[in-house]
């Protein structure tokens, strides 16, 4: 029946359509509509106080720490400030503290974002899932600890694992290792493993409303058609609701590591950085305002901010996170 | 209709709040200032470390007495030694004009007044203030043989024993004991020493008070500039620190907590049933007082506790014990440095010395102030207590301070790992990062 119009027969559509968007492209750039411009126009005026604040609070510190970094200079040493161009950048690449540093603080990183987007991606549906009436109740149980602020968090968690204060030997004595005289704080791996699991902990709950929302960004149609079908479970979830909230599950990874690399209140709090747990921006504040050394801990402050860009450039391009269409899913 | 809303329309309203806005935020930024010749008398600032509130107290009197001349009015620096130093270095260098008074940790003394951050002490001043200092603190107060600060209270460590473990290791406590002693002692009874093994300045005083007691010298010309300073720890009695510390630290006498173990947590361990012998400040005991008043520390425990000087490292060389306590300083950008003066001179008189031993726990630098008899009730270790403090030694005077003490406490912890490459290592360690080819 030729009266029904078919949008997918060969040779109807797309043929015609492919030209208009090119068309469409070369015209829009020089031939800006009054309502178009006017709109641009009033997005800079709503949007430009901000940026232009955002830009003299970041860009200025951004570009002094730059300046700084090409000196040797001591704060209380003002008489023998020295340009050394990038003698900084050489002296911090070249030791290996910098290189443990970076370990550290990647590892945390890693552990960190991979156990937080399971965990949370579990607490993503229970919340999705939940029956109306206690889904209210269910939510803000699960957002407790986000609330709570960081150095909080990390002074309850070192006084429950502490030696002298704590609790945790005395719950967990029947585990293997774990007794009365087990010290968490004196080595690096049971120092990293109360830190990392009171930043898991922490920071969970930001994790799993952003899942949470691009759950509900998941058309029910997909799932159920896909149910229809005899998908099973896994099926569902590998198939239908994993890759229809990529862009979301991209954005929580990518908004995690970058706070995951940054690193500092639980450490600072828990150990100062003691038995191999210092990270990057724990060397970065004790080189600059520990030891008052500006031109040395700017370097180490703009080589962290250099990793950041790198991570943030990586995700986007690489990985082609879309910031803005988060929500939409694909 | 032109009820319905329109782009065109907004900007003229919006342009007016924005401005609203913007004028908000430079009213905010500009109450930071102001204010500041308001009023007739001259509002001197107290930079005090946390206390139990004496030094407020001695701020008040002398503001009282000074009959309206200056008004003293303090600011709280935070808890530790290293952040007070942050804080006020900070402020020092931005060339901060409310630095009137501050009270200084002294190893951070040189540091400060290196770079001209300190205000120098008036001749009358110092006539006036250091008659009656005892040797220790004296030595604290000085750079490059002059006088940059003025003591006001001084600190040292003694040896706290439980007497019932001393008798049983058949110790007579009236002579000096040696570190070897007390850790058979320990080992014997299987019980554990108070000593502080954690990554802070804690374990540089402990290390320092090792060393200099065994003869030796942490930098050997400790006034000299950063790439020239010879650190003189690759000696035998640094060695002989380091013996002790790794001992301690491997045949676990320091008890499961050493790595992490602070003055308050050497404390609690001194106060339970492991509790041997300790090396620590004299607040413990105020501080276990208070805690038998709370019922957590029992009497009997609290009638147990002994004390007696810093134990020797070589049995016929009488010990070094560390120093520490609080100087006043004067910032070189303060307004009124005159006044500032002569507030210190009030605050640091030998009475209210006293007055603030008794109330707060922390030794006087002035000799008078022990002839006190409130002190004498107080403190009945009073006499070891002034013995200490005039055989004490400053840990080492020099501008990098900070930089030694860092590597120290990196290089010397867990104290199990110590051994007797640990000295050389750190002289090594330390004269590399002085010279800027390693980081810290």
């Amino acid at each position: 029946m030729s009266t029904v119009v078919n949008p997918n027969a060969p040779g109807t559509g797309p043929r015609e359509a492919a030209p208009a968007p090119v068309t469409g492209r070369r015209s829009a750039k020089p031939l800006m509509s009054d309502r178009a411009r006017s709109e641009r126009k009033l997005g800079w005026m709503l949007a430009g106080p901000a940026f232009i604040v955002m830009l003299l609070v970041t860009m200025y510190p951004i570009l002094q720490a730059l300046w700084d970094s090409l000196f040797s200079f001591r704060l209380t040493d003002p008489g023998n400030k020295e340009f050394v161009f990038l003698g900084n950048y050489a002296t911090v690449l070249s030791d290996q503290v910098f290189w443990r540093d970076l370990g550290v603080t990647v590892l945390i990183t890693v552990v960190t974002v991979v156990v937080e987007l399971v965990l949370g991606f579990a607490l993503a549906l229970v919340m999705n899932n939940a029956i109306r009436n206690t889904r209210g109740l269910l939510r803000t149980a699960i957002l407790v600890p986000y609330g709570i602020i960081t150095v909080v968090s990390a002074f309850a968690w070192f006084y429950a694992f502490d030696i002298t204060t704590g609790y945790i030997n005395n719950w967990f004595d029947w585990v293997p290792g774990i007794g009365p005289d087990f010290n968490w704080f004196s080595n690096t791996w049971s120092a990293l493993f109360v830190i990392m699991a009171s930043e898991i902990w922490k920071t969970t709950p930001f994790i799993s409303l952003l899942l949470l929302s691009g759950l509900a960004q998941v058309p029910s149609e997909y799932t159920e058609a896909a149910r229809v079908d005899g998908a099973s479970w896994w099926q569902r979830m590998s198939r239908v609701i994993l890759p229809n909230m990529k862009a979301a599950i991209m954005v929580a990874v990518v908004f995690r590591a970058l706070d995951a690399f940054r690193i500092f209140d639980n450490i600072f709090i828990m150990t100062q950085g003691q038995y191999g747990t210092e990270t990057l921006s724990l060397l970065a504040y004790r080189t600059s305002i520990g030891r008052l050394e500006i031109g040395l801990g700017s370097a180490i402050s703009v080589i962290l901010f250099v990793c950041v860009l790198l991570i943030a450039f990586l995700a986007i391009k690489v990985f082609k996170v879309d910031l803005a269409g988060a929500g939409k899913g694909r | 209709m032109t009820t319905t809303s329109h782009p065109h329309r907004a900007p003229g309203r919006r342009r007016l709040s924005a401005a609203a806005a913007l004028g908000a935020v430079g009213a905010l930024l500009m109450t930071g200032c102001g204010d500041a010749d308001a009023g007739a008398t001259p509002t001197l600032t107290w930079y005090i470390n946390p206390d139990a509130g004496g030094q407020a107290e001695l701020a008040q009197q002398c503001s009282e007495e000074s009959d309206g001349r200056y008004n003293i009015e303090t600011s709280l620096l935070p808890r530790d030694a290293a952040s007070q130093r942050e804080q006020l270095a900070r402020r020092l260098a931005a060339g901060d004009t409310s630095m009137d008074i501050m009270s200084l940790d002294p190893p951070f003394i040189p540091e400060l007044s290196e770079p001209g951050f300190l205000s120098p002490v008036p001749g009358d001043v110092e006539e006036a203030t250091t008659q009656d200092v005892l040797a220790g603190p004296l030595e604290g107060a000085m750079w490059k043989d002059e006088l940059v600060s003025v003591p006001f209270w001084a600190n040292t460590q003694l040896l706290w024993y439980r007497e019932s473990v001393a008798e049983a290791a058949g110790l007579n406590m009236d002579e000096p004991v040696t570190w070897k002693q007390i850790m058979d002692a320990a080992r014997e009874q299987d019980k554990y020493l108070g000593v502080q093994g954690t990554s802070a300045e804690s374990m540089t005083v402990w290390v320092n008070g090792l060393i200099k007691s065994a003869g030796g010298e942490i930098i050997e010309n400790p006034e000299a500039p950063a790439d020239e300073i010879v650190i003189g720890m690759d000696s035998d009695a640094a060695r002989k620190a380091a013996d002790i510390v790794g001992t301690i630290g491997r045949d676990g006498l320091g008890g499961p907590g050493l790595p992490t173990a602070d003055e308050g947590a050497s404390m609690n361990q001194f106060q339970s049933d492991d509790g041997s012998f300790m090396v620590n400040w004299p607040f413990i005991y105020a501080a276990t007082a208070a805690a038998v008043e709370e019922g957590t520390v029992e009497q009997s425990m609290f009638e147990d506790i002994g004390w007696a000087l810093w134990p020797r490292v070589d049995e016929d060389q009488p010990s070094a014990p560390p120093l520490g306590g609080i100087n006043l300083g004067v910032g070189a950008t303060s307004e009124h440095q005159e006044l500032a003066w002569e507030a210190v001179e009030c605050i640091v008189q030998p009475e209210n010395q006293a007055y603030y031993f008794v109330s707060n726990g922390n030794p006087a630098a002035s000799e008078a102030a022990y002839e006190d008899p409130e002190v004498r009730e107080a403190f009945p270790m009073y006499e070891t207590i002034r013995e200490s403090l005039d055989q004490a030694a400053p840990r080492p005077q020099t501008p990098y301070y900070n930089e030694v003490s860092t590597a120290i406490q990196q290089e010397w912890t867990p104290p199990a790992s110590v051994t007797e490459n640990t000295p050389r290592e750190t002289s090594a360690f330390i004269e590399a990062v002085l010279k800027g080819d390693q980081l810290l």
